[in-house]
């Protein structure tokens, strides 16, 4: 999975068909020495980026992928189609933090969506999936207790970060609505495609993203997650960030203590302060290595647990044809009774259908529909090629019979179906087990006390469920770079100090 | 600045990260998280627009420090004493 088999064609560009060597040194225009290398491009690494080249930092941010973006992508088929990977939908507070710390241009192309539905064994309906209206299905569809209702939101909503609390999602389900699987569905099955949570972890990530998500809906970003990122990159220009992609870090220099700069692409590059969006694992265990760390920090990480991976199916309309408005989001089961596990298994009974229609990149008049399932790493990893290629066969045409029962006649208009598995997200982002949502909550911790075992080292990136996610992400990219401009002040006084 | 100015330089950032908020009358040793709503995200921008106007650092472990408008003065006085009051994006001061 890595391209570090020959010594010597250091630069690769590829997809999971093969790596080939770069024709070009892709570090060329490298500077010896930054403030700050920023490790990733992801929406924490690019916000982090953003907001230290804001604040008059010497940013250089190196990404081991062609494409900035992380998850944050898309790609593009012959026949004009363009896929969005992780484009679903996320809760208003992007806008305020798109506002605050990229442009008010990317802040107001966020839109939110029209239309959600569930379809399922137990309730089929749309919904604006807000507070007030999942309230009025509670009563109405679900025969729950108005007042009941509201004291589950409020209880979710009081819940706070620093409480030590640690029920779990279950016990707060059964508590409030015992015994009532449909109620748990429409609560969770959301939420698990949104940041892989499920029924065992702690209540507190679980409740702070279903809050977040019912304060006003689901929204996305019209224009398309190439637009968003094309514009992302402008303004990290204008706050002089320099971007490198094809750069895979291969190291974290680490001397006395603190981290010094990287090694990349077999170079040196020397640095006030490293932020690292590469996977929490990687960065301690590979880019720094386990031996700089207090043992039983090091130890702490490896035993942080890991959300899912996904599976995706890709399925492009041919040029000129359309479908009807079905709904944006639709959480599609044929399972007769919910349980998170299930969400993972291998050619399991649900998925969620996103449909991208010429509203959502409005310069473009095609349609499009992916299917997005989690998915466990294991159950693909060890597939021999030939039967990679018939399981990934069987995903899609699973899916196809899917999305006919829900948009008759869309089979016939399709010329380019594709499937992505754990494998392929594995690949691009090179995270452990193809995590899609980072680690489970126990992550968090670690990755906020980084510096503290080794100074100058920061991580921003999915962890802990409550930091993954679009939102969580670049909002963990502002955290980190908050925690990380003081240390630069500190080095600064300090070599003031020496100098004097 | 002086310590009122303190006073007049936070609630000119709070004015622009929550500006729907009322803060004519907040209490000066109760949490500004029970009285107006901020969350933990607008906390961090009070903290970075400190920084890109005054230059004033603050270190994640002295947060809690800036709860209530008391602690903000007592914290942020001696780091913007000689400071000259300007205001967030130019708005004048009332
Ligand atoms: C299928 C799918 C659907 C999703 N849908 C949604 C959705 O609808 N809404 C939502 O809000 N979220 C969604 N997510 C989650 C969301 O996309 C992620 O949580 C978020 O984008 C992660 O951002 P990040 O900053 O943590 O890092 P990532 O996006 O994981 O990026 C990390 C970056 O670091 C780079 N990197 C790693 N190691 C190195 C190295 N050594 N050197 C250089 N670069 C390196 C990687 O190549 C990568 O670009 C989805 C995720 C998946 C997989």
């Amino acid at each position: 999975m890595s391209g570090r088999s020959s010594p010597r064609a250091k630069y690769y560009r590829g997809s999971t068909d093969g790596r080939r060597p770069l024709g070009h040194d892709p570090l060329a225009k490298v500077r010896a020495a930054y403030d700050v290398v920023v490790i990733g491009s992801g929406l924490a690494g690019l916000t982090a980026a953003n907001v230290l080249g804001k604040l008059g930092h010497r940013v250089a941010l190196f990404e081991q992928h062609y494409n900035f973006g992380g998850l944050a992508t898309w790609f593009k088929r012959r026949g004009g189609h363009v896929f969005d990977i992780s484009l679903h939908g996320f809760p208003v507070g992007m806008i305020k933090t798109c506002r605050r710390h990229w442009t008010l241009e990317i802040a107001q192309r966020i839109v939110r969506l029209d239309s959600i539905r569930f379809d399922n064994p137990q309730f089929r309906f749309e919904t604006a999936f807000t507070r007030a209206d999942f309230t009025e299905k509670l009563v109405g569809v679900f025969g729950a207790e108005r007042s009941r209702v509201e004291e589950f939101f409020a209880h979710l909503r009081a819940m706070n970060f620093y409480d030590a609390n640690r029920e779990t999602v279950a016990e707060v389900f059964e508590r409030f609505f015992p015994g009532r699987n449909d109620i748990h569905r429409l609560l969770l099955e959301p939420i698990a495609y949104a940041n892989g949570s499920a029924l065992d972890d702690p209540a507190i990530a679980y409740g702070i993203v279903f809050s977040n998500f019912m304060s006003s809906g689901v929204y996305t970003f019209s224009g398309g997650t190439d637009l968003l990122v094309g514009l992302m990159r402008a303004e990290l220009e204008r706050n002089r960030v320099e971007l490198f992609s094809n750069a895979e870090v291969e190291r974290i220099l680490v001397e006395n203590g603190a981290a010094v700069g990287v090694v990349v692409g077999g170079r040196e590059v020397r640095a006030g302060a490293v932020l690292s969006n590469a996977s929490l694992g990687t960065t301690v265990q590979r880019l720094v290595g386990p031996g700089h760390f207090e043992a039983s920090f090091a130890q702490g990480v490896s035993a942080v647990r890991l959300n899912n991976s996904s599976c995706q199916v890709y399925m492009g309309l041919t040029e000129g044809a359309t479908i009807p408005f079905v709904t944006d989001l639709l959480f599609s089961s044929s399972r007769e009774r919910f349980d998170s596990r299930s969400l993972c298994d291998f050619h399991g009974e649900s998925r969620t259908f996103s449909f991208y229609y010429p509203k959502t990149r409005p310069q473009s008049e095609r349609y499009a529909v992916v299917s997005s399932t989690n998915a466990n790493w294991g159950d693909w990893a060890g597939l021999s090629q030939e039967q990679y290629e018939r399981e990934k066969a069987k995903l899609a045409a699973d899916t196809l019979r899917e999305l006919e029962r829900h948009v008759p006649g869309v089979t016939s208009k399709l010329d380019h179906v594709e499937v992505a598995t754990p494998r392929t997200f594995g690949f691009y982002t090179q995270h452990p087990e193809g995590t899609s949502f980072g680690t489970k909550f126990e992550g968090l911790e670690y990755s906020l006390k980084l510096h503290e075992q080794v100074r100058g080292l920061f991580h921003a990136g999915s962890v802990g469920i409550i930091m993954s996610g679009w939102l969580g992400a670049a909002n963990y990219g502002v955290i980190a770079a908050a925690k990380l401009d003081p240390y630069l002040a500190g080095l600064a006084t300090l070599a003031a100090a020496k100098g004097r | 600045m002086t310590q009122d100015e303190v006073i007049i330089a936070i609630k000119d950032i709070i004015a622009q990260i929550a500006p729907d908020e009322d803060l004519t009358n907040l209490e000066m040793d109760v949490r500004l998280r029970e009285q107006i709503e901020l969350d933990s995200m607008d906390f961090l921008d009070i903290v970075m627009e400190l920084r890109k106007l005054y230059g004033v650092q603050v270190p994640e472990k002295d947060y809690m420090e800036l709860a209530t408008l008391a602690g903000c003065v007592k914290y942020l006085h001696p780091l913007l004493e000689k400071k000259p009051l300007h205001c967030a994006q130019g708005a004048p001061i009332s």
